[in-house]
Formats: structure tokens, C-alpha cells, sequence
């Protein structure tokens, strides 16, 4: 009874250890990649190609569901605000939630499990087939080389996506309470301008969108370059790289969002 | 003047934790050779060429790539010798995002300033020495096992190496693509002038091209000799291996209490 007792206080334990000297990897992993950096910016182009498939290719995810969720705002933004009179109002609804939270938080969350797991999985295999090794053995640092390009790529494209995300869903509510419902357009638009602070409501929006696109790529490159190199340690990690990084995105937006808006 | 010898072995030991794989090994390879470095699966041959590529380091003795030592050296100083070297991994490790041109190509862009016009055409030439020009605009993907792997050593002497380590080249491979790959190592490392050290099972198909063999087993050289000397060796391991009979030295049973004991039948006997 008490070797189990005891047995079990030291799994905790020992979990708890490798948590921490986990976390402490990611960290320096992360420090090595920003280091590493200057060849992604001198040879810009490696860039762009990893833009490409990592921003480029999650647009039609961004887009259509950009379009759903605004609609469904509108929808339901309509329902409410009409028991008070004030449907006018329809369209600051929609865009708030859209700029200060949904488009940040939804963008990044869909983000993650489109590229963020592409990203994992296409170094993890690289790592299983030993493209890596291979690179490292022709003298060139496959941490310049393959990472530090998809981690800028999946950085720069996140706050674009964020904003596409945003605008579509301004157009879905559009289409939805002013085409379909029928709210007075003049006074949609006009309130959604009134209402809506450029410092306050967009810049922290985009500021959230870089803070997320920072997390879910560094998560997803560290991710895929510490994987196993068996096929079912890429799968672990691809999974890992989806529920951490929607974990950070939900954590670090409550954290922005206080400080954001309530001056805390 | 430079030494007739290119890459020197001293006393190599190496553990993975406390395992030891590699006790006290002592090698001379000279320029223009090509050897075989030959045993059976995990005996720490794979080890050994990751300790001359500076991958892993040794946990006494040293390698030497000329006159160097490798597991002293900076990054920098690292990266510098492994320009001098070209590996060819056991399923050609060829990246998959790139055609069979740009692979080929990836080594001579990132390390040198020629220009693409020149690039293009030593390309060529490193595809044409392993008959595959006119695949270069393939990718990977649509390779078979043989041709990858001749992408990859084209891959690998891209900058004219002057040493070529070959990590079992021959697996997976039918007997054409089998032989196919040994006459071009062999053609290679005569016509480069470099040296090779291949890491194999393929006993016959190694004997017939290389100029010298050793023999790891355990961690420690077991044998070593030129390719009739080691035909001709009565030591059992050699012999074991050469012939590839089951049972000899190398056991075929893996290490396990008496077969009655695991059968319960010594108490049903009593």
C-alpha cells in the first residue's frame, strides 16, 4: 500500500520533472530559432516559398469560415437586439466581436490545425527520413534552413489571415442582416464606424493575431523537430502541435484581453 | 605536404548512456581507398560513420579527417571538413520538396556563388555519371528505390568530396540496382580520386569492389584484411559472416534460460 502510494507521489513527480526540462528545450529551441534567423531574411525567398504553403493555402479555410461565423453573428446579434429595439446596432455587434476576439482567436485556432500541423508533421518526417541529418551533413544548418523559414512564414502570414478572417465577417453579417433580414444599411455601416476604435479594437486585434501566430508556430516547428522519428511519434506530435497550440491561443488571449481592456 | 592518410581512427570508444557500442577501435584510411566496414546489425557501424561526420562524440580516442580532429572543432571548423565530405544515407534521404535537379543542385547553391547557367551543367554531369540525366526534372516521389539512391550519391559528390561514406548502400536493392551502385562506387572513387567507406551487410557484392575490409563485432574490431585475405580466413567470426551460416560464433539464439525451463518440462520430468 505504501510502495504504491509512494510509487505513484514519484510518477507525478517524475512527469512533473519532464514537463519542466521539456519546457525549458522548447525555450532554448525557440531562442536557437530566432538566433538562427538571419539566413530567412537575407535569402528572403525561403520565406515567401513557405509563405505560400503555409499562409496562401489556409485561405480558403480563413475565407469560408470568416463568411459562416459572421453570418451566424449577424444571425444571432439580430435576434437578440431586435427585443430592445436597437437591431440598428446589428453591425457593431458583429464587427467588434469579430476584430477584438473571433478573428484573432478563430483564425489562429483554425490556423493551427491546418498549417500548424502541416508545419509539424512535414519536419517530423524530414527529421524520420533523415533529410536532416543529410542536410547537417553537407554543413548546412537545418535550423536556418527548414525551420526558421516556416516559423517567419507562419508569423508574417497569421495577422493577414486574422484580418481576412475579420473582413469576411463583416460581409457575411452584411449579407445577412442587411441583404437577407433587411436592417437598414445606412445605419449598419454608420454604427459599425462610430463604434469601432482603430487603437483600441483593431491595432489590439492585430496585436493578439502576432502574439498567436508566434505561439502556434513555434509550438508546431519545435514540435516537428523534436518528434520521434517513427511514424507514431510524428502522429504524437501533430496531435501535440494542435491541442497545445489551441490551448496557448485560448490562454494567451484571456491574458491579452485583461490587459487590453481592462488596463489591468 | 599532406599525409598519405585520410582519416585516422585512435582508441575510439563510444556509449549511448551507459551502453557501450564501440570499444577501442583502431582504424588508417588512405587516400584513393575504398574500404567496407562490415557487421552484423548493431555492432555500431552506423556509429562509427557518424563519428567521423562529427554527429556524435566519441567518449575516448579521437578521429581524425586530415590531420584534424573532428570532435574538437568548432561549428564552424564542423561545418568546414563536412564540405570535404559527402554521405549517402541508407534510403538516399533525398528531400522530398525538391526535384531531382534541385537535390542535386541544393549543396552547390548554398555553398558556392556559381552561377545557374554553370550549376545546370554540373548538375548534368553528376546525373549523367549516375545515368539518370534525363530524370532530372522528377521528384522523388516518382523514383524507384535504385534510382533514389543513385540521385542521392550524385547528390552526395555534388562538390567532390574527398571522402564518400556510404551507409548501406545495398539494401532493399535488386540485384541490377545492386550492382549497378557498387560498379559506380567503385568507378567513383577511382575517377574522383576520393576515398570511400562503405557500411554493409552485402558481403559478396562488397568483396568484389572494395580494397580493404574490417570486420566489427561487439563493439571491437574482429577482423581485418584485404578482400582474398578475408575469403580465405579460417578465424570463426570471418568465416560466420562471409558464408553467412547460422549459427557460429554469432549465435543464432538470442541469450535466454535453458529451452526445457521455459517449457516447465524440467518439473513434469522430476
Amino acid at each position: 500500500m505504501f510502495k504504491q502510494l509512494a510509487s505513484s507521489i514519484s510518477n507525478i513527480g517524475s512527469r512533473a520533472i519532464d514537463g519542466i526540462w521539456r519546457l525549458g528545450h522548447a525555450a532554448r529551441f525557440f531562442l536557437l530559432v530566432l538566433l538562427k534567423s538571419g539566413t530567412s531574411f537575407q535569402r528572403f525567398g525561403l520565406v515567401i516559398r513557405e509563405l505560400y504553403y503555409v499562409g496562401v493555402l489556409s485561405l480558403i479555410i480563413i475565407v469560408v469560415s470568416g463568411l459562416f461565423v459572421g453570418m451566424v453573428l449577424g444571425l444571432q446579434g439580430y435576434e437578440t437586439l431586435q427585443k430592445y429595439g436597437s437591431e440598428s446596432a446589428v453591425g457593431t455587434l458583429v464587427a467588434l466581436s469579430l476584430v477584438r476576439e473571433l478573428g484573432p482567436v478563430v483564425s489562429a485556432l483554425l490556423f493551427a490545425s491546418r498549417a500548424g500541423s502541416a508545419i509539424t508533421a512535414e519536419i517530423g518526417l524530414m527529421k524520420a527520413t533523415e533529410q536532416l541529418s543529410a542536410m547537417g551533413m553537407m554543413a548546412v544548418d537545418p535550423v536556418s534552413r527548414v525551420v526558421a523559414p516556416r516559423f517567419w512564414a507562419g508569423v508574417i502570414s497569421m495577422p493577414f489571415l486574422a484580418a481576412i478572417f475579420s473582413v469576411m465577417g463583416v460581409f457575411g453579417g452584411y449579407l445577412v442582416t442587411v441583404m437577407f433580414i433587411g436592417v437598414d444599411v445606412g445605419s449598419f455601416w454608420s454604427q459599425m464606424q462610430s463604434n469601432v476604435d482603430f487603437r483600441i479594437d483593431i491595432i489590439n486585434g492585430f496585436i493578439k493575431s502576432c502574439f498567436f501566430g508566434v505561439a502556434v508556430t513555434a509550438i508546431a516547428v519545435f514540435e516537428g523537430y523534436d518528434s520521434p522519428p517513427t511514424a507514431e511519434g510524428v502522429s504524437g506530435a501533430t496531435t501535440r502541435t494542435v491541442v497545445t497550440s489551441s490551448l496557448a491561443i485560448l490562454g494567451l488571449d484571456f491574458i491579452l484581453t485583461a490587459f487590453m481592456f481592462r488596463g489591468i | 605536404m599532406t599525409s598519405d592518410t585520410l582519416v585516422e581512427i585512435s582508441d575510439l570508444n563510444f556509449s549511448y548512456d551507459a551502453r557501450p557500442i564501440l570499444k577501442g577501435i583502431n582504424m588508417t584510411m588512405k587516400r584513393g581507398q575504398l574500404i567496407a566496414i562490415m557487421g552484423g546489425s548493431g555492432s555500431g557501424k552506423t556509429t562509427l560513420l557518424k563519428l567521423i561526420g562529427g554527429e556524435v562524440i566519441p567518449s575516448a580516442g579521437y578521429v581524425k579527417f586530415s590531420d584534424q580532429v573532428v570532435h574538437e572543432l568548432d561549428r564552424d571548423g564542423l561545418f568546414e571538413i563536412r564540405r570535404k565530405m559527402g554521405m549517402l544515407f541508407q534510403f538516399g534521404a533525398l528531400f522530398t520538396d525538391l526535384s531531382v535537379f534541385d537535390n542535386v543542385a541544393f549543396q552547390m547553391r548554398e555553398h558556392t556563388d556559381l552561377p545557374e547557367s554553370m550549376i545546370r551543367d554540373l548538375v548534368l554531369m553528376k546525373l549523367n555519371a549516375v545515368g539518370l540525366r534525363g530524370a532530372h526534372h522528377l521528384m522523388p516521389a516518382e523514383l524507384s528505390g535504385g534510382m533514389a539512391r543513385r540521385v542521392a550519391l550524385a547528390r552526395s559528390i555534388a562538390l567532390d568530396p574527398m571522402l564518400m561514406m556510404f551507409d548501406e548502400p545495398f539494401t532493399g536493392l535488386d540485384p541490377i540496382s545492386l550492382s549497378v551502385i557498387g560498379s559506380l562506387i567503385r568507378r567513383l572513387t577511382d575517377t574522383l580520386g576520393m576515398t570511400s567507406i562503405i557500411v554493409t551487410h552485402d558481403v559478396q557484392e562488397s568483396l568484389s569492389i572494395v580494397d580493404y575490409v574490417y570486420f566489427v563485432a561487439d563493439g571491437v574490431i574482429a577482423a581485418h584484411g584485404t578482400p582474398s585475405e578475408v575469403r580465405e580466413s579460417v578465424a570463426p567470426f570471418v568465416h560466420q559472416f562471409v558464408h553467412g551460416e547460422v549459427d557460429g560464433p554469432v549465435p543464432f539464439h538470442y541469450p535466454a534460460q535453458s529451452y526445457p525451463q521455459d517449457l516447465n518440462l524440467e518439473k513434469t520430468l522430476v
